[in-house]
C-alpha cells in the first residue's frame, strides 16, 4: 500500500517535472521550425551579415540589429559589471555582517521593479539629460546602456556577494596573518578564489540584457540603422521582434522568428559557459 | 530498470498530452458565448469602439461586446480569419487582402503633425513635411525654426497611421535616421520631452503639451477636417466577412445612428458624413 503511494507520488513528480522541460522543448522546436526556413532559403550569411531590413521590399537583414544588441549589452556590462562587483566586494569584506543581510534583500528588490519603470524613467530622465549635454537625440544605445546597467545589478550584486562569502574564512586570515592589507586581501585572494562565481554572475547578467525588450523599446529610439556612436539610436534584436510580430505576415514573420533563433542561440551559449563555469567551481572546491 | 523508467516516460507523455487535450477543450467551451461579438484591429479607434461599446451594452445588458486592439493588420486578418467577428482598420487604403471583406466607413480621423510647444515653427508645407519626413531637409532654421537638428518621430512598420501618413504626405522611404515608437502614446511623450522633434499621431489623441503644426496653412480641427480643407485625413473602416449579420450589424447600424455619431464627434474623432 505505501509503495503503490510512494509509486504515484513519484510519478506525478515526474509528470510536473517533464512538463516543465517539454515546455522548454517546444518553444525551441517551434521558433527553429519557423524561423530556419528562411535562413537556408536566404543564405545564412545574407540573413546575419546585410544591413538592409525593409520587410515591405522582401530585404531581412539583421546585421545593424546584431550591433545594435551588442553594443548595449557591452555598454550594460561595462556601467553593471564593475559597480556590480564592487558593491559585492563591499558588502561581504568592508561592513558588518548585518548590512549585508539588509541590503542585499534591498538590492535584489531591484529586480523586481517591473521593466517598463525603467524604461519610463529613462525616457523621462535620462534621455533628456544625455541630449541636452552629450547631443543626439537622447533616446540611444547609451541611454539604453545604462538603464540596462543598472538593471542588470542585482543579478551580478546577488551571484557575486555569494561567491564571495563562499570563500573559506582561513584564506582570509591567511592573507593578513602574512601582512597583507585589507584591499591586498581581497584582490589578491578572495577576487582569486571567488573568480568563476563572479564570471558566472557577469555571463547571467549578459543573458539578461541581450534579452531584455520593454526597456531597451523606449528608451533606444530604435532606428534601423547601423549605429556609429553611442548616441545614436539603433534598434536591438528583441526590439524588432516585439515592434513586428502584430503585423508581420509571410516571409516577414519567418524573418522574425529567425532572429529569435539567434537570439536562442546565443542566450543558450551564454547559459552553457555560465554552467560550466559554475561546475568548474564547485569539482575544484 | 532502465527499460522501465522509459516505459513510464511514454506513459506520462500519453497523459500529459490527455491533459493538454483537456485543458484546450475546457478553454473553447468558455470563450464562446451565445450573444457576444468581439472587435479587434486598429489602436487609433480601439478607445472610441471601447466607449461605443459601452453605451450599447448599457443599452443592452444581455448583450457583450469585446474590442481587442492589436493595429489594422490584426484587424484584417481576424476579420477574414474570423477570430473577430469586426475588424477595425485606419488603412488609407485598404490591401488586396482585405477586398474579400465587407467594408464600411464609421468615423474620420484627422493626423496631426505635433512638436514641442516651444518651438517656434508653426506652419510646415506638405513638401517640407514630405522632405523632413524623408530625411532631405534635417535642420529646423531651414522651416524657419531655430538652428538645430530635426529628431523625426514615427510608428513602426505595420502601423495604420504610418501607412496612411506617408501615402498622404508622400514619402516613399521614411529617413532611416528617424526614431521609431510602437504607438502613438510613446510618439507623445516623445515629442512632448523634445524640443527638436517632429511626430504624427490621430487628432483625437493630441494634449495640451503638444503644438499642433498647420499643414499648408491649414489647423487640423474637426472643422477643417469637415470642411475638405485639412489635408491629413484617413478613413476608418469596420470590417466584416460578407454583409455583417445579427449582432455585428446591429452594433454597426447604432454607430452609424446620430447617436454613435455624436459619441464619436464627442471625443475627438470625425463623423463619417
Amino acid at each position: 500500500m505505501k509503495a503503490r503511494a510512494e509509486k504515484l507520488a513519484q510519478r506525478i513528480l515526474l509528470v510536473i517535472a517533464l512538463s516543465a522541460i517539454s515546455s522548454l522543448i517546444l518553444i525551441a522546436l517551434f521558433i527553429f521550425k519557423e524561423g530556419t526556413p528562411i535562413m537556408v532559403k536566404m543564405g545564412l550569411r545574407r540573413f546575419l551579415f546585410s544591413s538592409e531590413w525593409e520587410p515591405q521590399a522582401g530585404l531581412f537583414g539583421i546585421y545593424p540589429m546584431i550591433v545594435a544588441s551588442l553594443w548595449v549589452t557591452l555598454g550594460a556590462m561595462l556601467i553593471g559589471a564593475p559597480l556590480g562587483i564592487a558593491g559585492a566586494i563591499f558588502l561581504n569584506e568592508f561592513v558588518p555582517k548585518t548590512v549585508l543581510r539588509i541590503v542585499k534583500p534591498a538590492i535584489e528588490l531591484l529586480a523586481g521593479i517591473p521593466s517598463v519603470v525603467y524604461g519610463f524613467i529613462g525616457v523621462m530622465v535620462l534621455a533628456p539629460l544625455i541630449r541636452n549635454h552629450l547631443g543626439g537625440p537622447g533616446l540611444s544605445i547609451l541611454a539604453a546602456a545604462v538603464i540596462l546597467g543598472v538593471m542588470i545589478l542585482p543579478t551580478v550584486i546577488s551571484i557575486s556577494t555569494d561567491a564571495i562569502g563562499a570563500v573559506p574564512n582561513s584564506y582570509r586570515e591567511g592573507a593578513l596573518a602574512l601582512g597583507a592589507t585589507r584591499w591586498q586581501a581581497v584582490h589578491m585572494v578572495i577576487l582569486k578564489a571567488a573568480r568563476s562565481g563572479i564570471i558566472a554572475s557577469i555571463i547571467l547578467a549578459m543573458g539578461r540584457a541581450i534579452g531584455e525588450t520593454m526597456a531597451v523599446i523606449m528608451v533606444a529610439g530604435n532606428t534601423v540603422k547601423l549605429p556609429h556612436s553611442v548616441l545614436n539610436s539603433a534598434r536591438t534584436l528583441t526590439a524588432t521582434i516585439a515592434f513586428e510580430m502584430a503585423s508581420a505576415t509571410g516571409r516577414h514573420r519567418e524573418a522574425l522568428f529567425a532572429i529569435g533563433v539567434v537570439l536562442f542561440v546565443i542566450i543558450m551559449l551564454l547559459n552553457s559557459f555560465a554552467t560550466v563555469i559554475l561546475r568548474g567551481r564547485t569539482t575544484r572546491a | 530498470m532502465q527499460k522501465s523508467t522509459v516505459g513510464m516516460k511514454t506513459l506520462t507523455l500519453k497523459r500529459l498530452a490527455l491533459v493538454g487535450c483537456a485543458a484546450a477543450v475546457a478553454l473553447c467551451g468558455c470563450s464562446r458565448q451565445s450573444a457576444s461579438i468581439t472587435l479587434a484591429g486598429s489602436t487609433a479607434f480601439q478607445p472610441f469602439a471601447e466607449k461605443l461599446a459601452e453605451q450599447y451594452m448599457a443599452a443592452h445588458p444581455d448583450i457583450g461586446i469585446t474590442v481587442q486592439g492589436g493595429g489594422s493588420a490584426v484587424g484584417i486578418q481576424s476579420a477574414l480569419s474570423g477570430a473577430a467577428q469586426i475588424g477595425m482598420a485606419d488603412l488609407l487604403e485598404l490591401p488586396a487582402e482585405a477586398q474579400a471583406l465587407t467594408s464600411v466607413v464609421v468615423a474620420r480621423d484627422g493626423i496631426a503633425l505635433v512638436v514641442h510647444p516651444a518651438n517656434p515653427v508653426t506652419n510646415l508645407a506638405l513638401a517640407q513635411a514630405r522632405a523632413i519626413f524623408s530625411g532631405t531637409l534635417r535642420n529646423w532654421k531651414d522651416v524657419g525654426g531655430a538652428d538645430q537638428p530635426i529628431t523625426v518621430v514615427s510608428r513602426e512598420a505595420g502601423s495604420g497611421t504610418r501607412a496612411s501618413f506617408e501615402k498622404l504626405i508622400g514619402v516613399v522611404k521614411l529617413s532611416p535616421d528617424a526614431l521609431v515608437q510602437d504607438s502613438s502614446g510613446t510618439i507623445r511623450e516623445t515629442v512632448i520631452n523634445d524640443q527638436r522633434a517632429v511626430g504624427y499621431l490621430s487628432h483625437g489623441l493630441v494634449n495640451d503639451k503638444l503644438k499642433m503644426l498647420q499643414v499648408d496653412d491649414q489647423e487640423c480641427s474637426t472643422d477643417k477636417v469637415i470642411a475638405g480643407t485639412y489635408s491629413l485625413v484617413r478613413p476608418i473602416f469596420l470590417l466584416t466577412k460578407g454583409a455583417p449579420e445579427g449582432l455585428a450589424k446591429a452594433f454597426i447600424g447604432y454607430i452609424l445612428s446620430t447617436n454613435g455619431q455624436q459619441c464619436i464627434q464627442r471625443n475627438g474623432l470625425i463623423p463619417a458624413q
